[in-house]
């Protein structure tokens, strides 16, 4: 009887052994970047897994000032927490009246906003960019936020639905009766009981927004640009400072990586329910 | 539910549905469509002057590095979806064998993902130009000496690697929450009928939790037609032009070429691909689904 415990055991050492090999793998390349972030550049070239030996801060202090970093870091948390607030507002209210008012109409739309969601950006980008010019010029980073809101309505809408179908209409009927007009029912009744796919719908909208390149760089001017890209024009630029360059991406990764962990379990259950909705 | 009155849905539309709507087709709808129409014209980015048929479409089939580059990403799809789900699957099935640390795991796989494709791939820049290099030069390893950037097979095996590094993390959770959702009775019935650990993998929990093969599949099948970002940073498409993706010959063509009309047709050829794929890749998934 002894045996299959046994197996048992070192098959679960096996498994263990094999789990903190790839975490550590998975790290891996934050470690490296926060290892030389710290060196000079000549230590990095002669050995860059080797640790610290000439410890300097000054890598930080150059790629804080040249990548402008407080400034994107504001930039990002603006347009995020903007374009993701008003994003919860439209979808909520979007789903509540497809999911509510059932005719030709609304099954149409609904259908067509989750085959929308096969569009790659990249199909409507080159004429997207004559179409938006002027209101670009105006405000960049309100168009920004007016953009996000076409491209995220589908998904978070679909997400809502969901959710809103399962919701018996009646509540909705006795607040009626009641004497509550459709924008109270929604905004008093309805919506808060919907947190949980606000949380995903939150969740997933910033990880997409906070990280997105490809519209920003088309968009946005120096002054408004993002943390993804200062990031990758600060690294063309001084990617041979090896230090510095190291220092401006631990920079750039931290500020996500520190929410992550602190909201780790929002994050996967939203994740899961969001991916497999 | 009691009937709706039209002039009730009417508000309800005013109220609820008709600004989100209007943004919907003002961002993605009305350019989609236009976008459809100018690649029937002469259009040169500002304006056109006349109707020019299938001219563009016809313009791309015969450049020659068009087709390079459908050939490669199709390539970088294929690879690409099979190993990222099968790391992906073997990470859930790893986090989910009752292990103490699992958590912890779980937490250090999914981090890659946290971050977006362009520092992901600076980072790995650095890792393949200079860190890989500086160690191969010491140890003296030959295989890693010049940077597998400079080389266009090796680079399409670090676009894979780091493609696999970045989203396996994400399909793992998938992966976790199908394995999660199989009742333990039919595990336990199994365990007690003398399943080995491999036939239970294959003859139950596989086909048990084949929704999450559909979405997963279908996710980074799409992620792999739109790879932009990872491309961009990591190889820029050299050397060369031989490691551009669909996504970056198209943003090249239009923006630093500045031919948009064939440069929006290749756009809509990309994502009928996306279209086409995703129908046959979803309707053989909810074929082997429905078989269970």
């Amino acid at each position: 009887m002894n045996n299959p415990s046994k197996r048992r055991s070192i098959s679960k050492k096996v498994i263990f052994g094999l789990g903190l090999f790839l975490s550590v793998s998975y790290v891996a390349p934050f470690l490296l970047v926060l290892l030389n972030s710290v060196k000079p550049k000549f230590d990095i070239l002669a050995n860059p897994l080797g640790w610290p030996v000439n410890f300097t801060w000054d890598n930080f202090q150059e790629a804080l000032r040249k990548m402008n970093f407080f400034r994107s870091l504001v930039n990002s948390i603006i347009i995020t927490t903007f374009s993701v607030s008003v994003l919860i507002i439209f979808s909520s209210m979007l789903a509540y009246y497809l999911a509510r008012t059932k005719n030709k109409f609304t099954k149409t739309t609904f259908l067509i906003l989750v085959a929308s969601m096969i569009v790659p950006f990249q199909a409507l980008m080159i004429p997207f960019m004559s179409i938006f010019a002027q209101f670009v010029s105006i405000n960049n980073r309100i168009a920004l936020i007016f953009f996000y809101q076409g491209f995220g309505v589908a998904l978070s809408t679909f997400l809502y639905h969901g959710f809103i179908s399962k919701i018996p209409a009646e509540i909705d009927e006795a607040a009626a009766m009641d004497g509550a007009n459709d924008f109270t029912i929604f905004w008093r009744i309805v919506f808060p009981m919907l947190r949980p796919v606000t949380a995903t719908v939150a969740i997933v909208n910033s990880l997409w927004i906070w990280n997105d390149f490809l519209l920003p760089r088309l968009v946005l001017t120096p002054e408004t640009q993002t943390l993804p890209l200062s990031t990758y024009l600060f690294y063309g630029q001084y990617s041979t400072q090896y230090g510095q360059a190291m220092a401006g991406l631990l920079l750039a990764v931290l500020p996500i990586i520190i929410f992550y962990l602190v909201l780790q379990r929002q994050f996967i259950s939203g994740i899961s329910t969001g991916a497999v909705k | 539910m009691s009937q709706q009155s039209r002039s009730q849905q009417i508000r309800k539309f005013l109220t609820f549905g008709a600004i989100p709507l209007s943004i919907f087709l003002a961002v993605l709808v009305y350019p989609f469509a236009q976008g459809l129409f100018l690649t029937f014209t002469n259009w040169n980015g500002f304006k056109y002057t006349k109707l020019a048929g299938f001219e563009n479409y016809t313009k791309s089939f015969r450049d020659p590095t068009f087709w390079a580059t459908l050939g490669f990403t199709l390539k970088f799809v294929l690879v690409s979806v099979i190993l990222v789900n099968a790391v992906a699957f073997g990470l859930a099935l790893l986090v989910t064998s009752k292990l103490k640390s699992s958590n912890i795991f779980r937490t250090f796989f999914f981090i890659p993902n946290l971050i977006g494709g362009v520092v992901l791939g600076v980072i790995w820049q650095f890792i393949f130009n200079t860190a890989i290099t500086a160690i191969a030069r010491k140890f003296n390893i030959p295989f890693f000496q010049d940077s597998w950037l400079n080389d266009t097979n090796k680079a399409f095996w670090a676009l894979i690697i780091v493609t696999i590094w970045q989203s396996s993390g994400y399909m793992m959770i998938i992966y976790i929450t199908g394995l999660i959702s199989i009742e333990q009775d039919v595990i336990e019935a199994a365990k007690v009928d003398g399943a080995s650990p491999l036939r239970m993998l294959t003859a139950i929990k596989i086909p048990l939790m084949a929704q999450a093969f559909t979405i997963s599949l279908f996710l980074t099948m799409r992620a792999g037609f739109m790879a932009y970002d990872v491309n961009l940073a990591l190889t820029g498409g050299g050397p060369y032009r031989t490691t551009e993706l669909i996504s970056m010959h198209i943003f090249q063509e239009a923006f630093a070429f500045g031919h948009f009309g064939t440069g929006q047709a290749q756009a809509v050829l990309m994502f009928f691909m996306v279209a086409i794929a995703a129908l046959i890749q979803v309707r053989i998934s909810k074929r082997l689904e429905v078989q269970q």
